[in-house]
C-alpha cells in the first residue's frame, strides 16, 4: 500500500466525525503510516482460501421469550443526557426551516 | 492485606468489614495524591457497604470474599458512581445500572471503594492517555504502571486494595502484573461477562482479576466468572473450580518455551523465562522449546481489528444521549464539536485508523486479511497445544518503563503489547506471574498460557512458581 496521504486521513477523520487542524493532520498522517507499514506484513501474506474468523467463539443469535420485564428507570437515564424535552432525549435542529 | 485473611477474619467475627475498609482508605490518603490510582473515590458509600457486609456476616450469611476491598477499572458500570472510561467524554456520567462483575463481586462480600485511573477507553499501554493524569508505579513514582489497567495494578501494587478488576483487550491486565509485580488474569473469552463493562473492541475484551497471590486471583475469578444471560457472548456454563487445583502442581506437565514469546524481550526477561522454565522442570514438568512463527503477526492484526471494532464502538459517544455534549448550529457539527474536544489523541488515532481499515477500497487489504490472520494464529495455538500443554513466555519486554518514554511514538508503545496480543485473537487464556527482579529491583512478570477453559492448570503451574520464589 502506497503512503497514506493528508487527503486520506482528512477524509478519514470526517467520517469518524472528528476535527482536526493542520498540525493535528500532519502528525495523525505520519503517526497512522507507521501503523499502517507495520500492517505491510500482513497484506504481504497469501492467504486466498483461508476464511476469516471475527469472532473468537463465533457469533448466535441469542434470543429469550418475548414478555415484559423490568427496564432501566427511566427518569435515571434521561437524567444524563445533555438535554432532555417531554421526556425523550434532544437534540439540535435536524430538518431546516421552511423557506 | 491478603484477600483471603480478611475474607476469613471478616468472616469469622474476628474483624470487621468496617475496619479492614478504613485502613485501606488510610492508605489511599496517604499516596492517592502522588500516584492518582483512584480517579473516583466514595469512602462514605464503602464504609457504608462494610457496615452492611458485617450485618450480614453477624446474620450467618457465608461470603467469600467478606469484608474484602476492591478497586474497579474505571471502565466498570457502577449504577450512581461517576465511570469515564478515562475519558472526557465520559465526565460526570453516572451509569443507571451495575456491571455484572461488580454485582456479583458486592453479593460475595467485597467492597468496592472506587474507580481506578486507566488508558482512555482502555487504549494505551502506561495509563498515560487517560484525561484525568497518568499513574505512577507504586514501585519506583517515576515510571508507568503499565495500562490500560494501571490504576488496578497500582492500587494492589500500593497496598490501597487486596484486590482489583481489570480488563484485558490485548495485555491490558497481564502487562500492568508484570510491571507491578502482580498476578493477573486474562480469562478464557466468554467466561466473564462484559455486560456493564465499556466496550473497546467487543470479540477481544474480557474482565479479570489482578491480586498478590496466585490463589487470591483464583478467588476472585471463582467469584465472577460463570454464565450470565446479559451478555450474549459468555459461555453457557457455571463458573471453574480453581482454588482446589492450586496445589495440583505440574508433574508430567507438558510446558512449551515459545520462542515467539521471548524474542525481542530484554536480556534479563529472557533469563527470567528461562529460570521460570527450570523451575518448572524441577517440579515434574518436561520443557519443550517449540516456535509458532503466527504469532509474529499478531500485532498487526490486532492494531487493524480493535481500531476497527473501536471505531463501531466508540461511535455511540455523539452527543446526544449520555456524557459531553458541545453545542454546534446542527447535529453533525454538534457531533464533531463532542468527539473533537472529548476524545484524547491515541482515542482519536484508533479510531481514524479503524475507520480507515474498514472503509471501501481498503477493507480487504487491512480489516478482511487481519481477520484472516486470526484464523491462522487460532489453528497455530491448536497445533502447539496439541503437542504441549502449557505455553511459556514473557509478559512484557521491558520491566515498567520511565513516564513519558514512549508517548511520542505510538508504535513503540503498541509494541508492549507484542507478546500478550495473541492470547485476546485466539480468545483463550493466559496470565502473568511475577518472578524475578530486573533492573533496579523491578519485577518481572512471565507469561503462561493455554488453550480456552484452561485457568486451572495455569493458575496451578503459575502458584509452582511462585513458591520458588517463597510467597
Amino acid at each position: 500500500m502506497a503512503g497514506l496521504s493528508r487527503e486520506e486521513v482528512a477524509k478519514v477523520a470526517r467520517l469518524a466525525r472528528i476535527a482536526l487542524d493542520d498540525a493535528e493532520l500532519e502528525r495523525f498522517t505520519d503517526q497512522l503510516a507507521q501503523v499502517l507499514e507495520h500492517a505491510a506484513d500482513l497484506e504481504a501474506l497469501d492467504l486466498a482460501g483461508v476464511a476469516p474468523t471475527a469472532h473468537p467463539h463465533g457469533l448466535a443469535n441469542v434470543l429469550r421469550d418475548d414478555e415484559v420485564r423490568e427496564s432501566l428507570p427511566r427518569a435515571e437515564v434521561l437524567a444524563q443526557a445533555p438535554d432532555v424535552a417531554e421526556e425523550r432525549f434532544a437534540v439540535p435542529r435536524i430538518i431546516g426551516e421552511a423557506p | 492485606m491478603n484477600a483471603i485473611k480478611v475474607a476469613g477474619s471478616v468472616g469469622s467475627g474476628a474483624t470487621s468489614a468496617v475496619e479492614v475498609v478504613a485502613e485501606s482508605l488510610e492508605r489511599i490518603a496517604a499516596r492517592n495524591e502522588e500516584l492518582n490510582v483512584f480517579v473516583h473515590l466514595d469512602p462514605e458509600g464503602a464504609l457504608a457497604a462494610a457496615a452492611r457486609v458485617d450485618e450480614r456476616v453477624a446474620a450467618g450469611e457465608r461470603l467469600p470474599l467478606a469484608g474484602v476491598p476492591v478497586a474497579l477499572k474505571d471502565n466498570l458500570c457502577v449504577r450512581g458512581q461517576p465511570t469515564t472510561a478515562g475519558s472526557r467524554i465520559l465526565a460526570g456520567w453516572r451509569p443507571p445500572y451495575d456491571a455484572t462483575v461488580v454485582a456479583r463481586l458486592a453479593v460475595a462480600g467485597a467492597v468496592a471503594l472506587g474507580k481506578a485511573n486507566m488508558d482512555e477507553f482502555a487504549m494505551g499501554s502506561s495509563t498515560e492517555t487517560s484525561a484525568y493524569g497518568p499513574t505512577r508505579n507504586p514501585l519506583d513514582p517515576t515510571r508507568v504502571p503499565g495500562g490500560s489497567s494501571g490504576g488496578s495494578a497500582a492500587a494492589v501494587a500500593a497496598g490501597m486494595a487486596p484486590i482489583a478488576l481489570g480488563s484485558d483487550t490485548g495485555g491490558s491486565i497481564r502487562q500492568p502484573a508484570a510491571l507491578c509485580g502482580l498476578v493477573g488474569v486474562k480469562p478464557t473469552y466468554g467466561l466473564v461477562s462484559r455486560y456493564g463493562l465499556i466496550a473497546f473492541a467487543s470479540s477481544l475484551d474480557q474482565i479479570g482479576p489482578f491480586a498478590a497471590t496466585v490463589a487470591e486471583a483464583a478467588l476472585v475469578l471463582e467469584v465472577i466468572a460463570g454464565h450470565d444471560p446479559l451478555d450474549t457472548t459468555s459461555l453457557a456454563e457455571p463458573a471453574p473450580e480453581l482454588s482446589t487445583h492450586l496445589d495440583d502442581g505440574v508433574a508430567g506437565r507438558r510446558v512449551g518455551l515459545c520462542r515467539e514469546l521471548v524474542e525481542g524481550a530484554d536480556p534479563e526477561v529472557v533469563a527470567a523465562v528461562a529460570r521460570a522454565a527450570e523451575a518448572l522442570a524441577r517440579a515434574g514438568a518436561t520443557i519443550e522449546e517449540v516456535s509458532i512463527p503466527e504469532l509474529k503477526l499478531g500485532l498487526s492484526a490486532y492494531y487493524l481489528i480493535a481500531p476497527a471494532e473501536a471505531s463501531s464502538n466508540l461511535a455511540r459517544y455523539d452527543g446526544v444521549r449520555y456524557g459531553l455534549r458541545v453545542e454546534g448550529p446542527d447535529v453533525e457539527a454538534m457531533n464533531v464539536a463532542t468527539r473533537t474536544v472529548g476524545f484524547g489523541d491515541e482515542v482519536k488515532r484508533r479510531v481514524m485508523l479503524g475507520t480507515y481499515a474498514l472503509s471501501a477500497g481498503y477493507y480487504d487489504a487491512y480489516y478482511g486479511q487481519a481477520l484472516k490472520v486470526r484464523t491462522r494464529m487460532i489453528e497455530a495455538f491448536a497445533r502447539a497445544y496439541a503437542r504441549v500443554d502449557t505455553l511459556l513466555g514473557a509478559t512484557a519486554p521491558s520491566v515498567a518503563f520511565a513516564l513519558g518514554a514512549k508517548t511520542q511514538d505510538p508504535l513503540a508503545m503498541y509494541l508492549s503489547d507484542v507478546f500478550t496480543i495473541p492470547t485476546n485473537l485466539a480468545g483463550e487464556a493466559a496470565l502473568s506471574v511475577p518472578f524475578g527482579t530486573g533492573e533496579a529491583g523491578l519485577p518481572i512478570g512471565v507469561q503462561l498460557l493455554g488453550p480456552a477453559r484452561s485457568e486451572a492448570g495455569l493458575l496451578a503451574a503459575a502458584r509452582v512458581l511462585e513458591a520458588e520464589e517463597g510467597r
